[in-house]
């Protein structure tokens, strides 16, 4: 349950857009089912009052759509960002990719977002309604009945192994700060790294399998802001190419992830909103767990300006060949 | 659609030895766009370059694929003959199939197969080559020389003597290197310091020449004619264009027990020291590991005493930058660490010293006045052994010592051995050798004599310990050829260390993007035909940086760096690489991760405005390329998550198409 709820939200929102301050409001917005919250954008208190959400749903990472937002208008605009937001906001800053100016920010504090794939795992078909209240999440569903499951099981992994609590850029706090967290995101990495290789291909030909190229990781990844990807240039020679066999359809997700390495703040929307329910997002964290371990602990987004380790380099750095074999490479 | 000459060198055998260089010309006639493939015994000739152009000319091709050796050797003479043909000399493309094909492998159907894949991937790179026109930039007259032992000194001589300026930069307080402590040079065996001297002293008063002593390189940027260079100059406490050298403060400087570095510690120096007595520039040095003024603020005798006031305990370290056309590295070389080598006993007794400390011995300037004095009693030695080869040649100790030869021992140890029993008949010399190497002009003569007319005892075989005892070394070693042990109670030992390239050389050749080689030393662009050059443009090799020399190869190869150098500032203007970086405005996202890996500085940004296919306009923030100082490097190109920066001549989509050959 989150501590902080819509009405404070408009509230907040329609008290700086009368005073001036901002003009657009980035928020979430309702959609058909209580789960599929959608990113919305809110120019008057009445707008928000019919529409805007928050609860536990509200996954969704506003810092991307600052990019094309702030391109329109002269004027602020609002942006409220739980604290993980927070990273992919001062990464996009690092890359240049909006300008500060006109963005007026608002954290808020998050209690983590449930993952719908494991509502409706657990609860099966014909969900009409999901509450979170002090017993867990209580789902109404049309053939059988309600059912109560823990909210921590329900909770998304990233959630689950949340990073931090703590916003890393704001204009405005709403509610208390939080802390950097010691999450234990990097034993999910560890588990697939456990694997014998052929286990590990046979996990990932597995998952990347079902992947059917509909491009919302891409579409969503706050690092993936390119003002043309690869994969939608015609002069590539890659676009938009067929999965002819199996080696091919692995090669998208790897080809992305080498592209946000050392830019990628870990913030789990890739997994979020993929249909097929493939946790990309490991694919990420393998690689900032490798390059942590080799340069030490770099948190993407942390501040702003920061170097990545790939964009880094002084006298100290590890020979390429070092790195393999610290990796456990065979010399 | 590209019309592609195939053209296979044989190479004499050396490639057609190997590789069955006729089935390649017709393997690759069926690629797309070659219209004639064809085989010739040497390529490079007069009359393989005119079979290009004739070609060039009656088939109007318009790229061609030469199939011979590294392009390191010859791409610059095939782009010649292209352009001399009337076709832009980026439309060639080599594949290397002498050293990667032909010596490499034995089978000649492997070679033949490899030769024609390389080739397809050529052929495939041509087919998306553009022509390419470099641009040009000028050159900055003036050369730095980095180290001013016998190496930089006489570069700089060289190129001042031209009429360019030249800069020298020396860590040390005073220039004048290694050879300032030594006595006597082989094989003439005159003074070191009175053929040396002179040198510094024209350096010191050459209107062309300015010295930064005890200053060190801190960064360096640019490129070939146009490096930007800074320079820390270390605090000295002592106003240098006042100070007269009159050395009052060295005598009257009540702190005495400095080790003195000129004299390999063997002796001390005062705080505030004038290293040797012709010292360029003689100017005083307050020490400030030892100045009881700069530590705890008590004492100012120095100050006190100098009647020029060139005394300055506030002085701090500058920073002086300075453009330059060319970069020499002459930083010279020490000897190896003896610590490692306790079986010689160096750290255990006094009387175990090195070549060079004994140098010192021997030095009429040195800490016993040029008489021959054990260090630990200031006896005169009867019994020397002198050991060669410690930590040179070890390839089984490779941890402590160095598997090259350090190519100066020998010489240096028949110098000493003969040098001792001609002062010191009464004196028994022993050498102890795994070969005497004396290549060189009267160098064999040299050693000759000192085994003839010298009576130096020279025992083919390694000492195995050496063990202070009652006063006394006890020297174990083998003679090889007698097939016995020996036991020899020596008064001296001398270890003729290894020596290495000094500490600082790698570091400068980061800054200076020259490449080394395992052992620390500079690598040259090539080993043969272009020894003074380092493989980085603008970047030369003076001395015993580049490897092992003594001091009359070192002179030699100076002079020659120094012609280099000349050859390059004497021109206005440098044709500059067109294999630039560029980047595709459309795509860029203006993310600066190429500002970031740029080792150039090549990137900047600007905000640009663009229209957009509704009409409207939108300011974006894009990468652009400074063209005259981008080297072509590509880090940009891997670094770019859009994609949008790429190397011309060496473009995405060239290099895919290459990997797409190979992997057909």
């Amino acid at each position: 349950m989150q501590k902080i709820n819509r009405e404070a939200l408009i509230e907040k929102a329609a008290a700086l857009l009368d005073a001036g301050t901002v003009d657009r409001v980035l928020a979430w917005k309702r959609g058909e089912f209580d789960y599929d919250v959608t990113p919305g954008l809110f120019t008057t208190r009445e707008q928000m009052e019919a529409e805007l959400v928050f609860g536990d749903f509200c996954g969704a990472n506003m810092s991307k759509y600052l990019i094309k937002e702030t391109l329109k208008g002269e004027g602020k605009v609002l942006v409220f960002l739980k604290p993980c937001d927070t990273y992919s906001f001062n990464q996009l800053l690092t890359e240049h990719r909006f300008d500060r100016e006109k963005v007026y920010a608002v954290g808020i504090p998050c209690e983590g977002m449930l993952s719908v794939t494991a509502i409706k795992a657990a609860a099966g078909d014909g969900i009409s309604k999901i509450d979170v209240t002090e017993e867990g999440v209580v789902v109404e569903t049309l053939f059988d009945g309600t059912k109560v499951f823990g909210h921590d099981e329900m909770l998304a992994e990233r959630c689950r192994n949340c990073k931090s609590k703590r916003h890393v850029a704001y204009d405005e706090l709403m509610g208390e700060e939080g802390e950097v967290l010691d999450s234990a995101r990097f034993d999910e990495v560890a588990k697939i790294e456990a694997m014998s290789s052929e286990e590990r291909f046979a996990f990932w030909q597995g998952e990347l399998s079902r992947c059917i190229r509909c491009n919302a990781c891409r579409d969503v990844c706050p690092a993936c802001t390119c003002e043309k990807c690869v994969f939608g240039n015609p002069d590539s020679g890659i676009e938009n190419k067929a999965i002819t066999d199996s080696f091919e359809e692995k090669m998208f997700h790897i080809i992305r992830a080498f592209h946000v390495a050392g830019r990628c703040t870990d913030c789990g929307e890739c997994s979020r909103v993929c249909p097929q329910q493939i946790p990309l997002h490991l694919l990420n964290r393998k690689f900032i767990k490798d390059a942590n371990n080799l340069w030490g602990d770099y948190q993407a987004g942390e501040e702003v300006g920061s170097r990545a380790p790939l964009v880094d380099f002084d006298f100290d750095d590890m020979e390429p060949g070092e790195a393999v074999i610290k990796n456990g490479g065979e010399q | 659609m590209q019309r592609i000459g195939v053209f296979v060198c044989h190479c004499g055998t050396n490639i057609a030895g190997t590789v069955d260089v006729k089935a390649v010309a017709e393997a690759l006639k069926s690629e797309p766009g070659v219209v004639v493939s064809r085989e010739y015994q040497y390529m490079c000739s007069q009359a393989g370059q005119d079979l290009i152009r004739e070609d060039i000319r009656e088939n109007k091709l318009t790229g061609i694929v030469v199939c011979s050796c590294s392009p390191r050797m010859h791409e610059a003479t095939f782009r010649k003959t292209a352009a001399s043909a009337g076709i832009n000399p980026y439309m060639v493309e080599i594949a290397n199939i002498r050293e990667q094909v032909s010596w490499v492998h034995k089978d000649m159907a492997q070679g033949t197969e490899k030769a024609i894949i390389l080739g397809r991937a050529a052929i495939a790179k041509v087919n998306l080559n553009t022509p390419l026109t470099p641009g040009e930039t000028p050159v900055t007259k003036r050369a730095l020389v980095i180290g001013g032992g016998i190496a930089g000194i006489q570069t700089a001589l060289d190129i001042a003597d031209a009429g360019f300026e030249v800069d020298i930069v020396e860590k040390q307080p005073t220039i004048g290197g290694k050879m300032a402590q030594l006595d006597k040079t082989f094989p003439t065996l005159d003074c070191a310091a009175c053929i040396l001297t002179p040198k510094m002293v024209d350096v010191a008063q050459h209107e062309k020449i300015r010295i930064f002593s005890y200053s060190e390189v801190e960064s360096i940027g640019g490129f070939v004619g146009n490096f930007e260079v800074t320079i820390r100059k270390k605090a000295r406490y002592v106003k240098e264009e006042i100070c007269t050298g009159c050395g009052l403060c060295t005598e009257m400087c009540p702190q005495k027990k400095v080790p003195n570095e000129f004299n390999l510690g063997m002796d001390n120096r005062r705080a505030v020291y004038i290293p040797f007595a012709q010292a360029v520039p003689k100017v005083a040095t307050i020490d400030a590991d030892y100045c009881t003024m700069l530590k705890s603020g008590k004492c100012g005798v120095c100050s006190k005493v100098c009647t020029a006031g060139a005394i300055d305990y506030k002085q701090k370290d500058e920073l002086i930058s300075e453009k330059y056309g060319a970069i020499v590295a002459a930083t010279g070389f020490n000897p190896i660490s003896m610590d490692k080598f306790d079986e010689f006993a160096y750290s255990q007794s006094k009387d175990v010293i090195t070549s060079l400390e004994y140098e010192r011995l021997m030095n009429a300037a040195g800490p016993t006045g040029g008489k021959l004095l054990r260090p630990s009693d200031g006896e005169h030695p009867h019994t020397i052994v002198f050991v060669q080869c410690v930590g040179s040649r070890c390839e089984a100790c490779a941890e402590k010592g160095k598997e090259y030869c350090s190519k100066i021992c020998c010489m240096y140890t028949a110098k000493h051995a003969m040098l001792t029993r001609d002062k010191y008949p009464d004196t028994d010399v022993y050498v102890f050798y795994i070969d005497v190497r004396t290549p060189g002009k009267n160098f064999d003569e040299f050693y000759r004599r000192a085994v003839e007319e010298y009576g130096v005892h020279y025992i083919k075989g390694m000492v195995g310990k050496v063990v202070p005892e009652g006063g006394k070394l006890k020297v174990q070693a083998s003679d090889m050829l007698a097939n016995k042990q020996l036991h020899i109670d020596a008064d001296l030992v001398v270890l003729a260390a290894a020596i290495e390239p000094d500490k600082s050389a790698r570091p400068l050749a980061t800054m200076l993007t020259a490449s080394m080689d395992t052992n620390d030393f500079f690598t040259e662009a090539h080993p043969k035909l272009r020894p003074v050059e380092s493989p980085t443009a603008g970047v030369f090799l003076s001395g015993a940086c580049q490897g092992p020399k003594d001091i009359p190869e070192t002179v030699s190869q100076a002079g020659a760096a120094a012609a280099k150098v000349i050859g390059l500032l004497a021109k206005d203007k440098l044709t500059g690489n067109p294999c630039v970086a560029s980047s595709d405005e459309l795509m860029c996202n203006g993310c600066s991760s190429c500002e970031k890996v740029c080792p150039y500085g090549a990137i900047t940004y600007i905000d640009k405005e663009f229209r957009m296919p509704d009409r409207s306009t939108r300011i974006r923030r894009v990468a652009q390329v400074n063209p005259a100082v981008c080297q072509g490097c590509g880090c940009c190109t891997v670094a770019c998550p859009s994609g949008a920066m790429n190397l011309r001549g060496f473009a995405n989509d060239q290099i895919m198409a290459e990997v797409d050959a190979i992997c057909k």
